[in-house]
C-alpha cells in the first residue's frame, strides 16, 4: 500500500512537472469541440484534418486540442467550458448544434475567442463560419443530370434546416440546367451521423428507382450501398473515394484547414475580429474531389462550371427560379440575397418531395 | 466438464461490506492495465481520471449535475429491487417525466409565475409514475414479466419524444430543428450556488435519498419491501401484499424517474429536444447495485458513477485518448460488482465429464 502511494505521488509530480514545461513555451492553445468521431470519415475528420493542417502550418506558435463526440446539450456547455477554463484562446465549435452553448461560455469568458460554425448568433467575441456549400452541390446536380439513365437520383437529407434545403435546391437546380425534367427524391435521415439510418436510407432511394445518389450526412455509408449497388453517388463533406473507388463522381470536400490557418494568424496578430464569415469554392474553404468515374465531357462541363463560380460569373441561385408550387420566386437574371438562403424554408420546383415543416 | 455455481452455506458478512470496494479497485487496476495496453502512463491516467476533476469548484458543480439525475434514478430503483419488483424502464420514465413536465412551458410560454416551477416537477412526477404504472398494470393483472414491459416501454417513449419534437412541439422560430422553444426563465430550476452550474436538481436527489434512506430503516413500509423481497410467503402471513407492493414500488421509481427527467431538461437543458439523457436510466442500475441497494450508498455510488463521465471527458482532453473509455470502465464497474457479488453468495465448482451428477441430469 506504501508503494502504491509513493508511486501516486511520483506521478503527480512527474505530471506537474511536465505541466509546468509546456507553460514556459507560451504557446497559445486553439481547440475544437466536434460532434463526432474524427475519423468518421466525413463532416468531423474534414475538422480535424483542418485542425492537423493548422498545426503543421503553425505548430511552433500554437498548440491544439479536440474533444470528439461531445453531444449537443447540457454535455456541450461543459465540454466548452472545459476548454475556456484550459487557457484556450481560440475554440472552434463545429456543429449547429453547439450555438446556444457557445454563446452562453463565450458570455461568461469575454477574454477567450470564439467561432461556431454554420450557426447565426454572434457576439464581440464569438464569430460565425460557414461555407458555400450550395456552390458545389449544384455542379453535383449537373453532373448528376449527365450521368443519370432514369433521370432521377436521390437525396440524403439529415435535419430540414436551412443549410440542408439549400444544398437540396441547389442539386435540383443545377440538374435542371442540364435535363429540365430531372427529379430529386429525398429521404430524411433525421441525423448527422448514423451509419446504419443513412444505409437504410440509401437501399429505400436506390429501391425506389433512383441511379445517383447524394448525401448530407457525415458517413460513408451510403456511397458504400451505392457501391455495392452498382450506382453513382457524391461523397460528402471529405473525399469519399476509398469507400467507392468506382462510385463516387466527385465530392465536396470541406477544406476547413485554410480557415483555420488564416483566424489562427489573426488571433497572434492580435487581429482578430467577430465576423460573419461565409466563403465559397473561390476562398479554398470548400474543394471539388477530382472528378472520376465520368466521360471527359462530363468532366470538361463540371471544371467549366467550377471555373464559373469561382470567378463569380455564375451564381447558382440566379432566376428565372419558381418554387415548389410553380409560383415565381426569382425573375430572369435575379439572383438570391444572402439572407434569403440562410433562413430557406421552400423547395424549388421539380424536387419531389414535401418539406417537413 | 461443466462450471456450476453453488450456494455458500455462509455468507462473509466483511466481504459484503467491502464488496463494492473491491468492483472499485478492480476497476482500476483493469483501467490501469487499459491506459498502459493504450500507451499512456496508468497511474497518470488515473490521475486525471479520478482526481482532477475533484479539484476544481465548478468541476465538483459539474459533477453534481451529472450525478443528480443517476441518484434520484437509482434510488427509486432500490427500492423497488429491494421489494423483487424488477424496472429495468426507468429511461421511459425519465423521458416521459420530461415531457409531462414541459407541457406548461412549451404550450403556455407566456406565463411568468413562480407557480409555474413546481407545477412541472409534479407534472414530471406524475408522469413518470403513470408510465411506470403500465408495467406495475400488467404485472399484477396479467402477471407479464415487468423486466420485458418496463424496458420495452422506454423505446416507446423515446419516440414519442422525437415525434414530438419534430412535430407538434417545434419551435416555430427555431429554423426547423427539432427543438422546443426554450423556457421562460420562471420555467428553468435555479442554480444552488452562483460558484457553477449545479442546480436544485441535486438537493432533490439528497432529499429523496435520505427519506427513503428512513422508510427502509424505520418504518413499517421498509419492513413491508424487504419482507416481501426476501420471501413473498412470509410476506402474506404478515398480511402484507405482493400486489400493492409491485404498485407502490413501481409509482414510486417511475415517479423518481420522472422528477429526474423534468429536473434535467428544466435546469440543465432548458429544452426538449430529441435526446435528453446520455442513458441515465440504465446507468442508474450500475449506481443502484454499486450503492448496495442502500439509499445512503446509492448518493456515493451516483457520485463515483458521474465521476466517470466527468473524468473521461478529462482524459480525452487532456490525454486524448478515446470518449468510449468511459463506457468501459462504467461497464467494468458493473461487471465487477456483479461478480464480486455473485463470488460472495455462490462457489464455483468445476464438475469434470463422466461425474455422477452430471450423467443424471444429461
Amino acid at each position: 500500500m506504501k508503494k502504491l502511494i509513493i508511486a501516486l505521488a511520483a506521478s503527480a509530480a512527474l505530471m506537474g512537472g511536465f505541466s509546468t514545461g509546456a507553460q514556459a513555451q507560451e504557446k497559445k492553445k486553439v481547440c475544437f469541440i466536434y460532434v463526432g468521431s474524427k475519423t468518421d470519415g466525413g463532416w468531423t475528420q474534414a475538422h480535424d484534418l483542418g485542425r492537423q493542417q493548422l498545426d503543421k502550418a503553425l505548430g511552433d506558435k500554437v498548440e491544439t486540442k479536440f474533444l470528439e463526440n461531445v453531444p449537443e446539450g447540457p454535455d456541450a456547455e461543459r465540454a466548452i467550458e472545459r476548454f475556456a477554463r484550459e487557457k484556450c484562446s481560440l475554440i472552434f465549435t463545429t456543429s449547429f448544434g453547439f450555438m446556444d452553448a457557445t454563446v452562453k461560455v463565450a458570455a461568461k469568458f469575454p477574454d477567450v475567442k470564439f467561432e461556431h460554425a454554420t450557426g447565426f448568433k454572434s457576439a464581440p467575441n464569438l464569430a460565425t463560419y460557414n461555407s458555400r456549400f450550395y456552390e458545389g452541390r449544384y455542379i453535383q446536380g449537373q453532373i448528376a443530370a449527365k450521368m443519370s439513365k432514369k433521370g432521377v437520383a436521390g437525396y440524403i437529407a439529415s435535419f430540414p434546416i436551412p443549410e440542408v434545403v439549400m444544398g437540396i435546391n441547389a442539386f435540383e437546380l443545377g440538374a435542371k440546367s442540364i435535363n429540365p425534367n430531372f427529379k430529386l427524391k429525398v429521404v430524411w435521415a433525421n441525423t448527422w451521423f448514423d451509419p446504419g439510418k443513412e444505409a437504410d436510407a440509401a437501399k429505400a432511394l436506390i429501391d425506389q428507382g433512383v441511379d445517383i445518389l447524394t448525401q448530407h450526412t457525415d458517413t460513408t455509408a451510403p456511397m458504400q450501398v451505392a457501391s455495392e449497388r452498382g450506382i453513382l453517388a457524391f461523397g460528402q463533406a471529405s473525399d469519399m473515394i476509398a469507400a467507392g473507388p468506382k462510385t463516387q463522381l466527385t465530392a465536396i470536400v470541406d477544406t476547413w484547414g485554410a480557415y483555420y490557418i488564416k483566424r489562427t494568424k489573426a488571433l497572434l496578430d492580435g487581429t482578430w475580429k467577430s465576423e460573419q464569415i461565409w466563403d465559397g469554392l473561390k476562398d479554398g474553404i470548400l474543394t471539388m474531389a477530382p472528378y472520376t468515374n465520368m466521360p471527359d465531357d462530363v468532366k470538361a462541363m463540371a471544371e467549366e462550371t467550377e471555373a464559373k463560380i469561382k470567378s463569380g460569373e455564375l451564381h447558382p441561385f440566379t432566376g428565372p427560379i419558381n418554387k415548389q408550387d410553380g409560383s415565381a420566386w426569382l425573375k430572369a437574371g435575379e439572383k438570391s440575397d444572402d439572407g434569403t438562403l440562410l433562413g430557406m424554408n421552400f423547395y424549388v420546383e421539380g424536387v419531389d418531395d414535401k418539406l417537413p415543416q | 466438464m461443466r462450471i456450476e455455481l453453488q450456494k455458500r452455506a455462509n455468507v462473509s458478512t466483511l466481504f459484503s461490506i467491502i464488496s463494492p470496494l473491491l468492483a472499485l479497485l478492480l476497476t482500476l487496476v483493469f483501467g490501469a492495465i487499459m491506459f498502459w495496453l493504450l500507451g499512456k502512463s496508468p497511474l497518470g491516467s488515473l490521475y486525471i481520471y479520478f482526481v482532477e476533476p475533484l479539484l476544481e469548484v465548478w468541476s465538483l458543480h459539474e459533477l453534481a449535475v451529472k450525478a443528480a439525475p443517476l441518484i434520484l434514478i437509482a434510488v427509486g430503483l432500490a427500492v423497488c429491487y429491494r421489494s423483487n419488483n424488477w424496472n429495468i424502464g426507468a429511461e421511459g420514465q425519465f423521458t416521459i417525466g420530461a415531457i409531462t413536465g414541459s407541457i406548461l412551458p412549451v404550450l403556455y410560454p407566456e406565463w411568468h409565475s413562480w407557480a409555474i416551477l413546481p407545477m412541472m416537477m409534479v407534472m414530471g412526477v406524475i408522469g413518470g409514475a403513470l408510465y411506470a404504472a403500465i408495467p406495475a398494470l400488467l404485472k399484477t393483472r396479467f402477471n407479464t414479466n415487468e423486466i420485458l414491459t418496463s424496458l420495452m416501454l422506454v423505446y416507446i417513449a423515446g419516440l414519442f419524444l422525437d415525434w414530438l419534437v419534430r412535430g407538434p412541439w417545434r419551435d416555430p422560430k427555431g429554423y426547423n430543428f427539432p427543438v422546443t422553444k426554450s423556457f421562460q426563465v420562471e420555467a428553468v430550476l435555479p442554480e444552488i450556488l452562483d460558484s457553477g452550474r449545479a442546480h436544485w436538481a441535486f438537493i432533490f436527489a439528497i432529499v429523496a435519498a435520505m427519506a427513503l434512506w428512513f422508510m427502509m430503516r424505520f418504518m413499517l413500509k421498509g419492513f413491508e419491501v424487504s419482507v416481501l423481497g426476501q420471501s413473498e410467503r412470509a410476506g402474506r402471513f404478515a398480511g402484507f401484499s405482493a400486489r400493492r407492493m409491485a404498485w407502490f414500488s413501481m409509482l414510486l421509481s417511475g415517479g423518481l424517474a420522472g422528477l429526474a427527467g423534468i429536473s434535467e431538461v428544466s435546469g440543465s437543458i432548458g429544452h426538449l429536444q430529441p435526446s435528453i439523457s446520455p442513458g441515465y436510466g440504465f446507468t442508474a442500475i450500475i449506481v443502484a447495485f454499486l450503492g448496495r441497494l442502500n439509499p445512503l450508498g446509492i448518493i456515493a455510488s451516483g457520485l463515483v458513477l458521474a465521476l466517470t463521465y466527468l473524468g473521461g471527458e478529462a482524459a480525452q482532453a487532456a490525454l486524448q485518448i478515446s470518449d468510449k473509455a468511459a463506457r468501459v470502465f462504467q461497464g467494468m464497474l458493473l461487471f465487477f460488482v456483479l461478480s464480486c457479488d455473485t463470488l460472495i453468495h455462490y462457489r464455483i465448482r468445476l464438475i469434470l465429464a463422466g461425474g455422477k451428477t452430471a450423467e443424471a441430469r444429461a
